[in-house]
């Protein structure tokens, strides 16, 4: 998303604005120390082969929680939460270090269960994936997996996840049409549906909406909001007025280092860092 | 410094383009040429007696080479079945589990380095092992070697296929707790399913034509193939025999037999063309 050519501060009170408006809806205590820390981040270094891309990064991340991550391209954002289900061990010479607690428990430590680990921390990618199978089959696919269900309970999941990602009307129809033809917004959505089916605790998105229209953009946006009842949201976005409207808390990311992380009001509208302050006021990035 | 001449620049360009139509068209012309030949002389051999009947000797009428159709539909089947798994298997250890062993580099090579081999190699490598060990020719040991010929070839198209899935396909299966194994057998083979299917029937067509290792090791026969245990009659040593032979009746059976080759292999092709494009 390109930033408005309008003067730099004029943004920053457009975006602390935009905190403004939905900070009547969030009812969370406003002091971290009271909330539950569903996932805590403690010296995370991450290695490409020698490339060093994470340098000790530390965070706490809060229970039914929205915890934008924002920073340039580059910065170490998906680096980062791709640590958090493991799914770099995907590839060869990828390498974390440091401690990932998952309600206490190491996700890093070689005991994990990656399966179940994939099961509690479900994850939405940037370019919408559905499975090569019908619109009904991408939900039950993972319900199958990690559920021994019945075929009547089996359709009634499949419906209340898609009802809970706001595809069902456009969809029920259609349930054994291949999952592909959807559009692209549809797409994302379906994916959604495919990932809280199978009940996660936390739910990783990665630029879900950057590939796809503003509507269905403003679509996921609302689902986020949902969402955040039942799981812990963590969503990376290069879009500040995103991370604005949807966010409790933001972390801003540089080269590889969390910067700055708090509420996100603070963030927007009172900056501690000056790094954070030029990039949200578009400086830079 | 004078500016090259006009007329220079179109010259060369002309005959680069007449070099290069002139050489399209032998090509082409060959080919037709071939097929012209077959089909010409190969139709005439088509008949209920040459798909039903067993062959005769030299001289007397009739017959045909129903056994040796038979031949070589089991003997390529046979090899399908065990070439085709095992080139599946090798391509998915290159393009799925490869990545994290050291071992993908080695049996890359040696992957290729077989599909260079000539086939007469590979019909002599398993004429001493699998013929001269029992002593006898037989319909299984050709089945073998054209197995071996299939595996490299389906191997290479099977990595090329699933290299073309994209990798966030692998994540997102991943990422929702799929073992690694369903992972690909569900859901990688799924969106590479034409692909697959595309290059074992291309690797089909490409043995159902080879001679040379067969005349290893199935070798021929003028009888039922039964249970491949001994010498096996099949298209391609029969025509390789019958083409050689100084009797008119068999030269024509050659001739019957050579376009009965091509046009299975045209169909296999085609087929796979076919599969190909409905992909896109
Ligand atoms: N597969 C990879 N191999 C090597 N370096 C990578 C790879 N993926 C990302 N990087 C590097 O890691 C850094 C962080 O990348 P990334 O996490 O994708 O950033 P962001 O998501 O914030 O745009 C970048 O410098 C990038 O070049
Ligand atoms: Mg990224």
């Amino acid at each position: 998303m390109m930033m408005p050519a309008e003067k730099s501060d004029n943004l920053f009170c457009s975006l602390a604005g935009l905190v403004d408006e939905r900070k009547t809806s969030t009812t969370v205590d406003s002091d971290p120390s009271k909330q539950a820390v569903k996932i805590s981040v403690r010296n995370l270094n991450f290695f490409y082969g020698h490339h060093q891309a994470l340098f000790d990064n530390t965070i706490d991340l809060f229970a039914n929680q929205v915890t934008a991550i924002i920073g340039p391209s580059g910065c170490g954002k998906s680096t980062h939460i791709r640590t958090y289900n493991r799914i770099f061990e995907l590839y060869r010479n990828q390498k974390a270090q440091g401690q990932i607690l998952l309600d206490g428990e190491d996700v890093l430590s070689p005991e994990m269960n990656l399966i179940d680990l994939r099961k509690r921390v479900g994850m939405i990618f940037q370019k919408p994936s559905p499975f090569p199978m019908t619109i009904f089959e991408n939900v039950a696919y993972g319900l199958r997996l990690h559920y021994r269900i019945g075929r009547n309970e089996l359709a009634d999941r499949v419906e209340m996840a898609l009802k809970r990602s706001a595809l069902w009307d456009e969809v029920q129809d259609k349930l054994d049409r291949p999952g592909t033809e959807l559009s692209g917004g549809q797409q994302q959505r379906l994916c959604i549906a495919r990932a809280i089916a199978v009940e996660p605790e936390v739910l990783l998105m990665d630029e879900p909406s950057s590939a796809i229209d503003p509507v269905a953009t403003a679509k996921i946006e609302d689902l986020i909001e949902a969402l955040k009842e039942k799981y812990t949201i963590v969503l990376v976005t290069h879009n500040m007025q995103q991370a604005a409207r949807v966010s409790d808390y933001t972390a801003f990311f540089y080269n590889g280092s969390i910067v700055e992380f708090g509420r996100t009001e603070q963030i927007f509208k009172k900056p501690a860092m000056k790094q954070t302050e030029d990039y949200i006021t578009g400086r830079f990035g | 410094m004078k500016p090259r001449s006009n007329w220079t620049r179109r010259s060369i360009n002309f005959m680069v383009m007449a070099v290069s139509t002139l050489s399209s068209f032998i090509g082409i012309a060959v080919l037709v040429w071939v097929l012209y030949e077959i089909i010409y002389r190969g139709i005439g051999a088509f008949n209920w007696d040459f798909f039903t009947k067993l062959p005769t000797p030299p001289g007397v009428e009739g017959g045909g080479l129903a056994n040796a159709i038979l031949g070589t539909v089991v003997i390529t089947a046979l090899a399908t079945l065990i070439g085709v798994p095992i080139g599946l298997f090798a391509g998915v250890f290159l393009a799925e589990f490869g990545l994290r062993s050291k071992l993908s580099g080695p049996v890359r090579f040696v992957s290729n380095i077989l599909m260079g081999t000539p086939s007469i190699i590979i019909g002599v490598f398993v004429y001493a092992m699998l013929v001269v060990t029992v002593r006898h020719f037989s319909g299984y040991a050709g089945a073998v070697a054209l197995a071996i010929i299939m595996i490299p070839l389906v191997a290479r198209t099977t990595e090329d296929m699933l290299n073309l899935v994209p990798d966030t396909l692998r994540e997102s299966a991943l990422a929702l707790g799929v073992p690694r194994w369903k992972t690909t057998l569900d859901i990688v083979f799924k969106a590479a399913k034409k692909g697959l299917l595309t290059g074992s029937l291309l690797a089909v067509a490409r043995v159902s034509g080879e001679t040379a290792p067969l005349l290893f090791t199935a070798l021929n026969s003028p009888y039922w193939p039964g249970w491949l245990n001994k010498p096996t009659g099949n298209l391609t040593v029969t025509i390789y025999n019958y083409a050689m032979s100084p009797y008119t009746d068999w030269q024509q059976m050659a001739w019957g037999a050579s376009l009965l080759i091509t046009l299975g292999v045209l169909f296999l092709t085609l087929c796979a063309r076919f599969l190909l494009q409905e992909k896109k």
